[in-house]
């Protein structure tokens, strides 16, 4: 498998990037998890939790950047917490507002709003490691193991394989499009273009993308009939055979222990600190 | 390159209330499992070919966009355009996997959150748009403008759905007024959908146009190339209609009454916010024998320490080891690229 810009996994040698693939998806769900119940406001929680995914990040020697940027995709969702901000009563901290329309922020209110974006950050964080030091068929494996259903993998898998095949497919579509407008050019990246930038009016551009997506669909539907030829010809019989997994081993069965307990004492400290 | 969705109707992590997460897995995992079954059925084992291809499709389709007024740019979300080319059941395991890939390797959606971002596009979304695609199919009798009328109305409706029900949800967590969200929700995404109606009517008018007997509902084409797609599913005529009636009905009572709301969610036991601390060892938050706050809170610090030492020496303990892995059973995809 070539390595495309979209694939999440950062090939490194590292403890985490060796640990067992089940014991970081685990790990990784625990993690999110316990961030999940920890109660607003635990700030001292936050702290350790936050430093648990530096030690992992340093530990994995991902480049603190790649995290950084991948973490921000989850910064635009925390717009609809901004209101906690202002609707929770109690004791007002300060106010926004231009000329006589002033908003209220009140102390709870603050404290919720930074509990949720601290929260669904870290999460968020725990999630791009998992997927950063896990290679996908590990990933897939893992999911096996948690009892998936078998199928449900295989499709993922194939997903997977064709994935980058299709994404290519998509932006020769529309490199071809750009070409074919009147103003070069919309790529996908930097689409603050002008209205007119892509060609022709509104109904032209909904036409050509539905053209677009049409084809796509279609020639899937043929190349997952070539996909399901070849499968035969290598002897596919309808069922998905896996290698069985390796056993975990002490190393990864330390870690998964420790975690989870570090996980449990984490709950537990939340619920003293918490409001 | 914007392969991750601007479309903000992937819930992340850290925003449900854990019970409503754990609420929604439950009709998406049915739906989920419900699924695979009828699918393996009527495909057999073409199954893991067209279905896993199909989703990769799916994902790719996203990236299509197009710009809509002054830099804003709309782009396919695909739950409608999957249901009308392959019906409701395939629709919902392509969709599930789009969503399912997207949340566990792109962190686009969390992993507690998945259940409720499954129940939103891939249940919601399949249902909504089969029912509303079957209603233009039956009104317009089969004549091409159904097509096209349908494909637009089932995109739209899809996406429409799909975002009262995250409103819904962000509310009944209590991560934001339902007077709020539930309106911004739906405004932003009546617009959005315009452009997923057009898109989907587009490709359907490509379809038809290239490869009309994709569109046209056969018993069963030879060996069971494309069986199925939109056929009679009275099953799933009915959810989408329940499910639309009930998205519906629920987001306007829920806006203009926010506070009953609340109290629902509080009875349901979605909103810990308001509960007593399920865990509360040690009385007034601080550890016994300890009257200071500062005290609790460097003792906190000192156990953080700790902890991530632990976690340090643990590596630095496994480094040594130096263990040779054995090879990941690299599950070698079929050389032949199609």
């Amino acid at each position: 498998m070539h390595l495309h810009p979209f694939d999440p996994y950062r090939p490194l040698d590292s403890p985490i990037h060796r640990l067992d693939a089940r014991s970081k998806l685990v790990l990784a769900f625990g993690f999110i998890l316990t961030a999940a119940l920890t109660p607003p406001g635990a700030w001292p929680v936050y702290g350790l939790l936050l430093s648990l995914l530096l030690a992992a990040a340093i530990l994995s020697r991902i480049e603190p950047a790649y995290v950084m940027r991948r973490s921000a995709l989850s910064l635009p969702f925390i717009l609809a917490a901004v209101p906690l901000m202002f609707n929770q009563p109690g004791p007002l901290v300060g106010s926004i507002g231009f000329g006589t329309f002033q908003f209220g922020i009140t102390a709870p209110g603050l404290i919720l709003f930074l509990s949720v974006a601290l929260k669904s950050w870290i999460s968020v964080q725990a999630a791009i490691l998992l997927t950063a030091t896990t290679p996908f068929p590990g990933l897939l494996g893992g999911l096996r193991s948690l009892q998936v259903p078998p199928l449900l993998v295989a499709i993922v898998g194939l997903m997977w394989r064709y994935l980058f095949v299709l994404v290519d497919e998509a932006v020769r579509l529309l490199q071809a499009r750009s070409a074919r407008s009147s103003r070069l050019p919309l790529s996908p990246g930097q689409q603050t273009g002008s209205r007119r930038s892509s060609g022709g009016g509104l109904t032209w551009r909904l036409k050509v993308t539905g053209g677009m997506a049409g084809s796509l669909l279609l020639r899937s539907m043929e190349r997952s009939e070539r996909i399901y030829q070849a499968m035969l010809a290598r002897g596919y019989d309808g069922e998905v055979r896996s290698l069985e997994s390796p056993h975990l081993t002490t190393v990864d069965r330390i870690t998964l222990g420790s975690g989870l307990a570090m996980f449990l004492l984490l709950l537990v400290l939340g619920s003293l600190f918490g409001g | 390159m914007n392969l991750y969705s601007p479309l903000r109707m992937h819930i992340p992590d850290g925003f449900l209330s854990v019970v409503l997460a754990a609420v929604f897995w439950v009709p998406s995992l049915i739906a989920l499992s419900l699924a695979l079954r009828h699918t393996g059925r009527q495909f057999s084992e073409r199954l893991v070919p067209r279905m896993g291809v199909l989703a990769a499709a799916i994902f790719a389709a996203q990236m299509l966009n197009f710009s809509v007024i002054g830099g804003t740019s709309g782009h396919l979300l695909g739950a409608s355009l999957a249901t009308i080319l392959l019906g409701p059941w395939a629709a919902v395991l392509v969709m599930a996997c789009v969503v399912g890939v997207q949340a566990l390797f792109f962190q686009d959606g969390g992993f507690l959150a998945l259940g409720a971002n499954l129940f939103n596009m891939a249940v919601v979304g399949v249902a909504v748009s089969y029912t509303v695609y079957r209603t233009v199919e039956k009104l317009s009798a089969r004549r091409p403008w159904g097509i096209l009328v349908g494909g637009f109305a089932a995109g739209w409706a899809s996406i429409f759905m799909g975002s009262l029900a995250v409103g819904l949800q962000l509310a009944l967590s209590g991560v934001s007024p339902a007077n709020l969200v539930i309106p911004a929700m739906a405004g932003i995404h009546a617009l959005i959908g315009v452009g997923e109606g057009l898109a989907t009517g587009g490709a359907l008018a490509f379809l038809a146009a290239v490869q009309s007997d994709l569109l046209r509902p056969t018993i069963s084409s030879g060996g069971g190339a494309d069986p199925g797609r939109v056929d009679r599913q009275p099953g799933w005529w009915i959810i989408g209609l329940v499910l639309a009636l009930a998205l519906a009905i629920a987001s306007p009572l829920a806006s203009s009454d926010p506070d009953g709301l609340q109290k629902v969610a509080e009875q349901q036991g979605f909103l810990e916010r308001t509960a007593p601390p399920a865990l509360r060892l040690f009385p007034d938050y601080l550890f016994p024998g300890m009257d200071d706050l500062a005290l609790a809170t460097i003792l906190a610090g000192i156990l953080g320490i700790g902890l991530v030492l632990g976690v340090v020496l643990l590596g630095a303990a496994f480094q040594r080891n130096g263990r040779i892995t054995p090879d990941e059973h690299r599950a070698r995809p079929p050389k032949h690229t199609g």
